[in-house]
């Protein structure tokens, strides 16, 4: 469990006043998996520094496990940090020590004796899967197996928590999903509480259950990944939103739609099992209307189908009203779009006018 | 060629420059390092920082070497003959050289160490580590082969200071060209002299270039 209390931090660097953190309530509660997503500069890497105390805040408390950590005298902090992991982005492993060595550190700092450590070396090798690299130096192994030997010396101490700074941003998508997978089995199998800053959207999407969205040293939304990925109330939120579900018509479908065409656009939201039922089967056989799919999508969130369609619906007023109140009671999320024009101009129109031209309106 | 010289006078000379190397070199490097880590570790933002130690030592180094080892040899007199109890002879020599070096050693040593990465040091702090553990365990093996190539320019410095260490009549290959090929005008015994300084440089430096390569795992 993390809690972070009204965290301020604020930098003085050549006599200027930097406010890195203004305020910010956190909470990470056992077993998450916590993800904290913005750009660069948003203070998220000075966040997840107050958790270790490798920042201290200038105003405001953080407890770990229920403990607040300006209650520790250095000693105790030293221990406290034991039992926090933290991994990288450029892994810091030691070049000068083989993976074997740069994994037992954190026993060796214990005072372990040899026998305690190999063993729980061995085991952390085998779990990452690199039994064969021990005698490895760090530059010969490649990104992915690096960061592999990070979270090991990160688990080698048997901590509680796990903090990733920007675990994943210096690999490519593959090994990303492997590193991820290997994060989400410790979260699994060890019971550890993990959190993340990223600013992929991928990271949050593949193994977050909770997201908080930074902006400024501000926490702009947070909440169950879900939540908050299905109903983004930020425009930041709604852009990185963006990068991994498309929610908006591609602009080559809009140019072949009329101002005056026939038919009305909806826009329909599904969430979960609703997903997998043939509603758009049933909407064309039941009610005289036509319909043209304009654009789809699917993904999956936390094992949930978060799916977007847009259709272009044909026929009498009466019947498409109809046909509108029908999706309405199969809970399924319905908004018209209306005033939409055809883009003679579009290619370098900006995504922020794009969305301006299509109005949503609530229909039902 | 005529020469002056005998091959036991060579020799000795040889004997000397050794002694004189080695011995300066070792306290030399029992200062120097610990100052170059103190140098490290109190500097702003080091893990222990503080702006008194840091803000004298600083100074105190720069000082001493802005002199040059000929007019620090003379000026330190006193303070040598309170050490060993004499101003002539290798010994004397010894106190002048290590005086020199040390501080020579501590910047050298200070930019080794600075070179390992902040991300090792924060890692060393995100686990815990006390400062003892911090340099013992992350510094100094990080710093390994960096750290060998400043032994390395120390010492061939060094070689070049015990020359000067002839005026305290400390001997050496460099008192051996000044006092019988120079002043006794023996040609044959600059061209010896500079020969074997030429090959010793040569040596300490190639066996520094090997060992650090080894130590960096190139």
């Amino acid at each position: 469990m993390i809690e972070l209390q009204d965290i301020h931090k604020t930098f003085k660097r050549k006599g200027q006043t930097i406010e890195a953190l203004k305020g910010v309530n956190l909470r990470v509660n056992k077993g998450d998996i916590f993800g904290v997503i913005g750009y660069s500069g948003a203070g998220k890497s000075t966040l997840i520094r107050m958790v270790n105390y490798l920042e201290r805040p200038t105003k405001g408390r953080v407890f770990v496990e229920g403990e607040p950590l300006d209650q520790f005298s250095p000693a105790q902090l030293r221990k406290a940090k034991k039992k926090i992991g933290m991994i990288f982005q450029h892994f810091n492993l030691l070049e000068s020590k083989t993976v074997y060595d740069n994994i037992a550190i954190p026993l060796v700092l214990l005072k372990q004796d040899k026998n305690r450590i190999r063993e729980r070396v061995t085991e952390l090798l085998r779990f990452i899967g690199l039994s064969d690299k021990a005698d490895s130096y760090p530059r010969e192994l490649s990104g992915g197996q690096k960061q592999r030997v990070g979270i090991a010396r990160a688990l080698a101490s048997n901590p509680s928590i796990l903090l990733c700074d920007e675990a994943t941003s210096a690999l490519d998508p593959q090994t990303t999903k492997s590193i991820l997978d290997l994060l989400k089995k410790i979260n699994e199998q060890y019971h550890i509480t993990i959190l993340i800053i990223t600013h992929e959207m991928a990271v949050i999407q593949q193994i977050c259950n909770k997201v908080a969205v930074m902006e400024k040293g501000e926490i702009i939304e947070q909440g169950e990944v879900l939540e908050v990925f299905g109903n983004p109330q930020h425009p930041t939120t709604e852009s990185f939103v963006r990068t991994v579900i498309q929610t908006s018509v591609p602009e080559s479908v809009l140019r072949t739609l009329s101002p005056e065409g026939a038919g009305r656009l909806f826009k329909l939201k599904f969430v979960g099992g609703n997903a997998s039922e043939p509603i758009i089967d049933s909407l064309i056989r039941k009610y005289n209307v036509s319909v043209n799919i304009l654009f789809a999508n699917m993904s999956e969130i936390q094992n949930t189908t978060l799916g977007t369609l847009i259709l272009q619906i044909e026929g009498e007023d009466k019947d498409i009203f109809r046909a509108v109140e029908f999706l309405g009671t199969r809970g399924v999320e319905i908004q018209e779009l209306r005033e939409f024009q055809s883009f003679s101009e579009a290619g370098d129109v900006e995504e922020g006018v794009k969305q301006r031209k299509i109005k949503e309106v609530k229909a039902v | 060629m005529n020469t002056i010289i005998t091959a036991d006078q060579l020799f000795q000379a040889l004997r000397e420059t050794v002694v004189m190397v080695g011995v300066s070199l070792f306290f030399g490097a029992l200062l120097g390092i610990p100052i170059g880590i103190v140098l490290v570790i109190t500097r702003p933002g080091g893990i222990l920082q503080n702006r008194f130690v840091y803000g004298v030592l600083g100074p105190v180094i720069n000082v001493v070497r802005s002199l040059p080892f000929i007019i620090l040899l003379v000026a330190i007199i006193p303070f040598t003959r309170m050490l060993v109890h004499t101003s002539i002879g290798t010994s004397a020599a010894i106190v002048p050289l290590v005086v020199y070096v040390a501080p020579y050693i501590g910047r050298l040593v200070e930019n080794s160490l600075l070179e390992v990465s902040p991300g090792i040091m924060e890692a060393a702090e995100a686990m815990g580590a006390t400062t003892f553990q911090v340099i013992w365990h992350f510094l100094l093996p990080e710093a390994f082969g960096s750290l060998i190539l400043t032994m390395t320019t120390a010492t061939i410095g060094l070689i070049g200071a015990t020359a000067m260490a002839g005026t305290v009549g400390g001997g050496g290959i460099g008192d051996l060209a000044i006092s019988y090929g120079y002043q006794r005008f023996d040609t044959f015994v600059i061209l010896v002299t500079v020969a074997i300084l030429i090959v010793f440089v040569q040596g300490i430096q190639s066996a520094g270039n090997r060992l650090a390569r080894k130590a960096r795992r190139d």
